[in-house]
C-alpha cells in the first residue's frame, strides 16, 4: 500500500515488518527519528513480541544486540557517525561472531569539527570490519533494503548495515509502497540461528583463537563476503519476484551501456546525478551512471565489466582520506588496473554541503580533470587560510 | 515539476508545512517530496523547508533553488534569509503580514495574508502554518483546500485539528476573494 511518509518512518516500519524479538539503541542525529519510529511501533504492538531494550551508550546498544542475537533471537540497531566509532569494538565482535543483526547507519561526518549533516565518512570508517554494507539510492529501496538485509544476513551469517543519507533520506517524506505482514512474513521466515546460547546446552563463543588458527577464521570470513555476492544478487531477484520492485541486487546501471563517461556514486546523491545526466545526453553528450548497492562485499568484476568500454569515469565520493583523496576511486581504480580507462576523482558534499544539478553538470563537462576535485570548494577561504608549509631547517641553510 | 520553498523561524511548523503539502499532494496521486533544510533546529532560528511536486517520480535531492512559489510564514526574515532569491518569473510569494509588504521582486503574484491573526482567533496559538496552507491551494490552485485539510488531520488531532481546519479553510475564502 502507498503511503506518503518520512523515511526514518519507512525505515521504522519495514524493521517492524521483518518481526526483530530485540531492539536496543541510543539515540544520535539523524538516526533518532529511525529510533522513536520503532519505539512507538513496538510501545503501540504493531511490533509484538519484540523488546525495546534502553541502553546507555552505542558500545551498550550493540553489544546488546551481540547478546541477544547469540541468544538466537532477530536483532537490530541503528546508529550515525561518532556513534559508529564509539561502538566500533563491538562492529567488530559482531562480524567476527558470525551474527547476523541488522544496523541501519543513518550516514553522517564525523568530527571533530563536529557537524550532523551528511556525507559517507562514517561507513567508510568501519569499511573493513567484515560487515555486508548496503547504500539505498532512495526512501523506498532503503525500506526494501531492510527486509532483504535480514535475509542476506541469516543466509551469510554476516551482519549486514544498510546506510542511508541523513536528513536527505532519514528526514525527507516521500512515496513509499509497504509491503503487507503476509508477503514479508513468505520472503522472511522466522530466524533459526546457527547458534544458540543455552543454559540448559552450554557452549563458549568467541573464544580465544591462536595463531594456529586466526589466519583461517579471517580467510573464512573474507571468503563468506566474496562468496555473498551471488546472495546479494540472488536476494534482490527474489525480492523482485515476490514485490515486483527492483531494489537491491549489487550495482544499479543507468544509460550505461555504449556511454563515453561513467558516473560512479554510492547513495542518494545518484539521483540528483541521473537527472543531470539526462539533461546532458538531451544535449548530445554520452553519460551513464552507476550506483553500487552493495559496497562491501566489493562487486569489482560486475564495475569491471560495466565500466571497461568507457572513455572516462568520473567517481563522485562523499567520503574523503586525508592524504590520500577519494576512497571509493580507490577501489574503482584497484577494479580497472588492467584498463585503459582514466579514472577521476570528484570529492562532494562533505559534512552536508549541498550538491546542485547545475554544480555536477559543470563538473562532468568539463575537459581536463584533476585527479582529484572538490566540488564546489571555496578557493578564496582556502587562499586566505593555507600558508604552504616548509620544513624549518631547510630555509636558506647551506 | 513544482517546486516550494517555505521561510520562517524554528518553532512555527515550517517542517511541518512542507510535509503537509506533501502530503496534500500523494492524496492527489501526485509525486511530492518535503525536506527541511537540516539542522538548525532551535526555536526562533531562521528555519527553511523544501517541497516538489511533480506528476512523475521525483529523483533530484538538491535544495530548492528556483521556486515556483513562496511561502513565507515569518516576514522578519525576508532580508535576512535572502528570501527571494531564485524565485521563477510569474511564481507566487505568499506572507505572512498583517501589513502589506513591498514587492521586491518584478512578475511574482504576491499575497499578504495575516496568517498569525487568523490562527490566535481560530486555534488560540501563533502557529500559522495549516492558515497559510489553506490561502496557498487558493492562490496556486496546485492543490486542493479538501486535500489540505486531509494532510491537516494526519499532523494534529482532535480538537486542534479541527481548529487548524477551519482556520485554513478561511484563509482559503479570504484568498480567494483577493484574487
Amino acid at each position: 500500500m502507498l503511503y506518503q511518509l518520512e523515511g526514518s518512518q519507512a525505515i521504522a516500519k519495514a524493521v517492524a515488518l521483518c518481526r526483530p524479538k530485540v531492539i536496543c539503541a541510543y539515540p544520535i542525529t539523524p538516526q533518532t527519528h529511525i529510533l522513536e519510529g520503532v519505539g512507538e511501533l513496538v510501545r503501540n504492538r504493531e511490533l509484538s513480541d519484540c523488546e525495546f531494550i534502553n541502553v546507555e551508550s552505542e558500545m551498550a546498544a550493540l553489544s546488546v544486540a551481540i547478546g541477544a542475537q547469540a541468544t538466537g533471537v532477530r536483532s537490530y540497531t541503528a546508529t550515525s557517525s561518532q556513534g559508529l566509532l564509539y561502538m566500533i569494538e563491538a562492529v567488530y565482535n559482531a562480524s567476527g561472531l558470525e551474527l547476523p543483526i541488522v544496523m541501519t547507519l543513518g550516514n553522517r561526518a564525523i568530527g571533530s569539527p563536529i557537524n550532523i549533516w551528511n556525507d559517507h565518512s562514517d561507513a567508510m570508517s568501519v569499511r573493513d570490519a567484515g560487515w555486508i554494507m548496503l547504500f539505498a539510492e532512495t526512501n523506498q529501496e532503503a525500506l526494501d533494503l531492510h527486509i532483504q538485509a535480514f535475509k542476506i544476513a541469516e543466509k551469510v551469517k554476516c551482519p549486514v548495515m544498510v546506510c542511508v543519507d541523513g536528513f536527505i533520506l532519514t528526514h525527507a517524506y516521500d512515496r513509499v509502497d509497504i509491503p503487507p505482514q503476509g508477503e514479508v512474513d513468505e520472503f522472511l521466515p522466522s530466524y533459526v540461528p546457527h547458534v544458540s546460547l543455552d543454559v540448559d546446552n552450554p557452549i563458549a563463543i568467541g573464544a580465544m583463537v591462536s595463531p594456529e588458527y586466526f589466519m583461517e577464521v579471517r580467510y573464512l570470513a573474507h571468503r563468506r563476503q566474496t562468496d555473498s555476492l551471488e546472495i546479494i544478487q540472488c536476494v534482490g531477484e527474489m525480492f523482485q519476484q515476490k514485490f515486483g520492485r527492483d531494489s537491491g541486487g549489487l550495482v544499479r546501471r543507468y544509460c550505461v551501456d555504449g556511454a563515453e563517461t561513467i558516473i560512479v556514486t554510492l547513495g542518494s546523491v545518484a539521483g540528483t546525478i541521473k537527472d543531470a545526466v539526462d539533461e546532458l545526453n538531451l544535449d548530445g553528450q554520452s553519460f551513464g551512471v552507476i550506483s553500487i548497492v552493495s559496497y562491501r562485499p566489493f562487486p569489482a568484476e560486475i564495475i569491471m565489466n560495466s565500466l571497461k568500454n568507457a572513455r572516462k569515469v568520473i567517481v563522485v565520493e562523499k567520503a574523503l582520506a586525508p592524504g590520500v583523496g577519494g576512497i571509493l576511486s580507490q577501489e574503482i581504480e584497484l577494479a580497472l588496473k588492467n584498463t585503459k580507462v582514466e579514472i577521476v576523482s570528484v570529492i562532494a558534499g562533505l559534512g552536508g554541503r549541498s550538491i546542485t544539478k547545475l554544480m555536477l553538470k559543470e563538473c562532468f563537462l568539463m575537459k581536463d580533470h584533476a585527479r582529484t576535485t572538490f566540488l564546489g570548494l571555496k578557493e578564496d577561504i582556502i587562499a586566505r587560510e593555507y600558508t604552504p608549509m616548509k620544513c624549518c631547517g631547510c630555509e636558506g641553510s647551506t | 515539476m513544482f517546486q516550494i520553498r517555505v521561510h520562517g523561524r524554528g518553532g512555527q511548523g515550517v517542517v511541518t508545512a512542507a510535509e503537509m503539502l506533501s502530503i496534500a499532494a500523494f492524496l492527489e496521486k501526485k509525486h511530492a517530496q518535503a525536506f527541511p533544510s537540516f539542522g538548525s533546529e532551535r526555536m526562533g532560528a531562521p528555519v527553511m523547508a523544501f517541497c516538489r511536486i511533480s506528476n512523475k517520480e521525483i529523483r533530484l535531492r538538491e535544495p530548492v533553488l528556483e521556486p515556483n512559489a513562496l511561502i513565507i510564514q515569518d516576514r522578519t526574515v525576508i532580508e535576512s534569509s535572502n528570501a527571494f532569491q531564485g524565485v521563477v518569473e510569474n511564481g507566487f510569494v505568499l506572507v505572512n503580514s498583517s501589513v502589506e509588504i513591498s514587492n521586491p521582486v518584478k512578475n511574482v503574484n504576491i499575497k499578504c495574508i495575516d496568517a498569525t491573526g487568523i490562527a490566535l482567533e481560530h486555534v488560540g496559538r501563533p502557529i500559522p502554518n495549516a492558515v497559510l496552507l489553506g490561502s496557498f491551494a487558493a492562490l496556486t490552485k496546485i492543490i486542493k483546500i479538501d486535500s489540505v485539510i486531509e494532510a491537516i488531520k494526519t499532523k494534529f488531532s482532535g480538537s486542534i485539528a479541527e481548529k487548524n481546519i477551519k482556520a485554513a479553510q478561511i484563509a482559503y475564502e479570504e484568498t480567494l476573494k483577493g484574487i
